[in-house]
């Protein structure tokens, strides 16, 4: 399984050096990956239906309990089988959907590269290797999605995508971490075991918080869903493959994965149930006031994840069935109106229903397959949506509390969604070709092949229902329910799903037949537009843009004397504060060495140095003063037993004067150059500063002191080193190499000032 | 007579950390000279100051026959010292070569310059 992974990163790494062969002819080629790993996938069909269950596990950061676990179980194997299946479907269409296109290698790149990050989501067992294969699908979409950089829209709603879900990227690692702490593990299946300790555990409101953030950020639940129309301006592959088909239902997944551990209580099923009726009836609504085939569709997804959502949150095992048949149908039908509209795209160049039609005449076989979405998508029988939609029913009424609002939301919600469905897999079709589409190419057989291999299939485990029990069935039993005896069928006799059901086909095709999509109504929406989260969010946007430009302004300000201040007022309190609570005073005047008077003058020299420095207004009294100040400092190396410290300081600060002298008259003129209330803040600033170390110093002294170390050197420099002046003897022979490497520094800043005294600017250079 | 020269030490940082925040270059520089020897001397007397015992063996003694004075603040400072030469020399001749390029010593001017380009 590792290497069924890996394949398509290492793909996608192969692309970087051989593109150029891959963007010709042969990109057809790359659909070999994607079919392989169908089959190698469909080979455990019958095993894991059997109730088997796969498990590898690959040490990864042992020190942390980190490992690269996979598990192929029933959950896995629906999602593993749908992203090689459709990424099989997509990749040969993009080959001809983007024939020629200068990046046509990097398209692969990224789409096998987002292909194997899907897999390995789907695959983990470990909860820190679900969220970084969870951040590489966000980030792979962001180059999905932005693929055509050129355009500044797309760029900014790539942005957007990855802005929401790298958003809920953190939720997921911040619940996974809380959830690992309070269950002991980060693996998956060993979690399992202790779910009723989770539900008990005071973390459980926010563990489940945290997870919904990154379901619904990634499954573009209400009101998290705004990105997902944004990327529809993607090419129609990504949005067939990554926002209809694989990664808007990452975030179903997870919620499915996290089922058995963290689901069945009340504040699981209710939010779940709430969320979900919200987005599907708030989207479906939506769907009906667009125009662009893309836009639709964009909704009419939304609104499928959130029957999803909310079939989750039912939580019995008719509703996890019905969800887990509802993927594969949602998958089946979605994908190919995707493609079917990519197709309408490529060849008229439009995407306006209010101007495609009769497009029959110059594509049947892409009408045949929309035609066969659309009726799946409907849920008119004998399609698998059909099965789908009589199990969301089914299970919707058994709902013990609020069965008949339930029933109402959802069954608006499929009327609306079928009318979604004809709009966009019909209409377009119908009716009498307009003269300005009569000259339309017919697609080739590479395009319309995949969106019908996807339709005839959804029309196939509708006849032959037992086809996609042993793929749908084991994945409620992953989710630790068992369904007995349960088995697909058409037909149920006469009963409420049955009259729902007629009702739901009934109402939704009047629709379609009174509702036609049009400018007004697009129009109309358009003046709420303000309201929705959308807007809301690019408002919220603007004002983080302006709070951290002004934050940036105050901190960030370019100026030198504004860092230091910051820092030296922020130490000043940190270290005022810590000295006030801690600070004693009681050193031992004793011990201290008595005062002289040739020490006080050194002393009064030191002062009158630092003053004449501070405040001289001539450059040569300066440079002197800072004389003063060295020399004063060698001599109390003198007094205080440290004469090689005097010799080093008496040489360097005669050496650093010359330096000063030499330059001097190159040198700016030494003016004041702040005003007053400026130097009287900065004063009292430094003076602050200066008796904190004081204080500082004073505490330090009345604190014993330990001389081990000392003593070490002081008795073995003789004995080991033969030397005879401890200093020297640690600096050429304990700490030799710190001395090299101080010479190398000397020597490098030597280098340094040589070619800055030998540069020679050109006049253009120096402006 | 360490309390004044703590009070010293105190003193020596108050007039980097005020040079420092000037905005002339060449005081910039003359900060963190001071600011370098109010260091230097903070380390000297945190690692106890006594009067005539150089951390020197006497004579033809293999250790030390009477209390010394710790050679190990002796040995960071003088790696200090020699280290805080290169920077300044460095930066003198940094300043000087600044200023002949840019014509100002003000640093905010310099921010200005630096935007324009």
């Amino acid at each position: 399984m590792l290497i069924a992974v890996l394949l398509g990163f290492v793909f996608s790494l192969l692309l970087v050096v051989a593109g150029k062969f891959f963007r010709g002819k042969p990109a057809i080629l790359s659909a070999i990956i994607p079919l392989s790993l169908f089959v190698y996938f469909s080979g455990f069909i019958n095993e894991v239906s059997g109730g088997g269950v796969i498990r590898q596990s690959f040490k990864w950061v042992p020190s942390f309990g980190v490992n690269l676990g996979f598990t192929l179980d029933g959950l896995s194997l629906l999602f593993s089988l749908m992203i090689t299946g459709i990424g099989f479907l997509v990749f040969v269409y993009t080959s001809t959907y983007l024939k020629g296109h200068e990046y046509l290698d990097r398209f692969y790149g990224y789409l096998s590269m987002f292909m194997a990050s899907m897999l390995g989501l789907v695959l983990s067992d470990n909860m820190i290797s679900l969220f970084v294969f969870w951040e590489l699908t966000s980030i792979s979409s962001f180059f999905l999605i932005g693929f055509n950089n050129k355009s500044e829209a797309s760029r900014k709603s790539a942005i957007t995508a990855l802005a929401v879900t790298g958003l809920g990227g953190m939720s997921l690692l911040a619940g996974a971490l809380i959830l690992g702490s309070v269950g002991g593990t980060y693996t998956i299946s060993e979690l399992l075991n202790s779910n009723q300790v989770i539900a008990d555990s005071p973390y459980y409101i926010p563990i489940v918080i945290f997870m919904f953030g990154a379901a619904f950020t990634k499954s573009a639940q209400f009101p998290f869903h705004f990105w997902l129309p944004g990327s529809m301006l993607a090419p129609t592959p990504v949005s067939t493959y990554l926002h209809s088909a694989t990664m808007v239902k990452a975030g179903i997944y997870l919620l499915m994965r996290f089922t058995p551990i963290l689901g069945n209580t009340e504040f699981w099923n209710s939010t779940l149930l709430i969320v979900g009726a919200i987005t599907m009836v708030y989207a479906a609504i939506h769907a009906l006031f667009r125009k662009d085939l893309k836009g639709i569709l964009a909704y009419s997804t939304i609104s499928a994840l959130g029957i999803l959502v909310f079939l989750i949150g039912q939580g019995t095992e008719k509703a996890l069935l019905a969800a887990a048949l509802f993927i594969v149908v949602h998958a089946l039908y979605k994908a190919t109106l995707f493609l079917v509209t990519g197709i309408i795209d490529l060849q008229t160049q439009t995407r306006d229903v209010t101007v495609l039609r009769g497009l029959r005449k110059v594509m049947l076989p892409v009408a045949i397959a929309g035609f066969l979405a659309a009726i799946s998508s409907a849920g008119i029988p004998p399609t698998v949506g059909f099965l789908g939609k009589e199990l969301t029913y089914e299970s919707t009424l058994a709902l013990i509390s609020m069965p008949v609002l339930w029933i109402a939301l959802i069954l608006i919600t499929k009327i609306l969604l079928l009318y979604a469905g004809f709009v966009a897999g019909i209409s377009p079709f119908v009716g009498k070709l307009p003269e300005q589409f009569a000259n339309t190419k017919k697609p080739g057989m590479l395009l319309w092949l995949p969106p019908m291999i996807l339709a005839v299939t959804g029309i196939g485990f509708g006849i032959f229902p037992a086809l996609v029990e042993p793929i749908v069935f084991p994945v409620v039993t992953a989710m630790g329910e068992s369904l007995g005896n349960e088995h697909l069928k058409l037909w149920h006799g006469f009963n409420t799903v049955l009259w729902l059901s007629i009702a739901t086909i009934a109402i939704g095709t009047v629709l379609y037949f009174i509702l036609k999509p049009s400018q007004k109504l697009v129009e109309s929406a358009e003046r709420f537009e303000f309201l929705s989260p959308k807007a809301l969010t690019t408002v919220g946007w603007a004002y983080f843009n302006k709070v951290s430009s002004l934050w940036t302004r105050i901190f960030q300000n370019g100026y030198l004397r504004n860092y230091v201040s910051t820092i030296v007022v922020f130490l000043i309190g940190l270290a005022g504060y810590s000295l006030y609570q801690t600070a004693k005073f009681d050193l031992d005047l004793s011990t201290l060495n008595e005062i002289t008077l040739y020490e006080m003058a050194v002393v009064a020299m030191m002062f009158s140095s630092i003053f004449f420095v501070v405040f001289t207004k001539s450059r040569l009294t300066a440079v002197a003063s800072m004389g003063v100040m060295g020399l004063s400092i060698c001599l109390l190396f003198v007094f205080y037993s440290a004469p090689d410290l005097a010799m080093t300081q008496f040489s360097i600060d005669t050496l650093t004067v010359i330096l000063f002298v030499l330059v001097l008259y190159r040198l700016p003129r030494y003016l004041k150059l702040s005003d007053y209330r400026t130097r009287i803040k900065d004063g009292i600033i430094s003076l602050a500063f200066g008796s904190i170390i004081t204080v500082l110093i004073l505490e330090v002294l009345a604190s014993p002191v330990d001389k081990t170390i000392s003593k070490y050197y002081a008795e073995n420099a003789y004995v080991l080193a033969k030397g005879k002046n401890v200093v020297n003897v640690i600096l050429v022979d304990f700490r030799g190499s710190d001395t090299f490497m101080e010479i190398s520094v000397l020597a490098i800043a030597a280098i340094g000032v040589y070619a800055l005294l030998k540069l020679h600017l050109k006049e253009t250079d120096q402006h | 007579m360490e309390i004044v020269l703590a009070i010293m030490i105190g003193f020596l940082y108050a007039a980097g950390i005020y040079m420092i925040l000037r905005r002339s270059l060449v005081k910039l520089i003359l900060g963190i000279i001071i600011l370098g020897n109010g260091a230097n001397l903070l380390i000297f007397l945190l690692g106890r100051i006594s009067k005539g015992r150089p951390p020197i063996i006497a004579g033809d003694l293999k250790v030390f026959a009477e209390a010394y004075a710790d050679p190990i603040p002796q040995a960071l400072i003088l790696t200090a010292i020699v280290i805080s030469f290169g920077l300044q020399s460095f930066a003198i001749i940094l300043i000087k070569r600044v200023y002949k390029v840019v014509k100002t010593d003000d640093l905010d001017e310099m921010n200005a310059i630096d935007q324009d380009s």
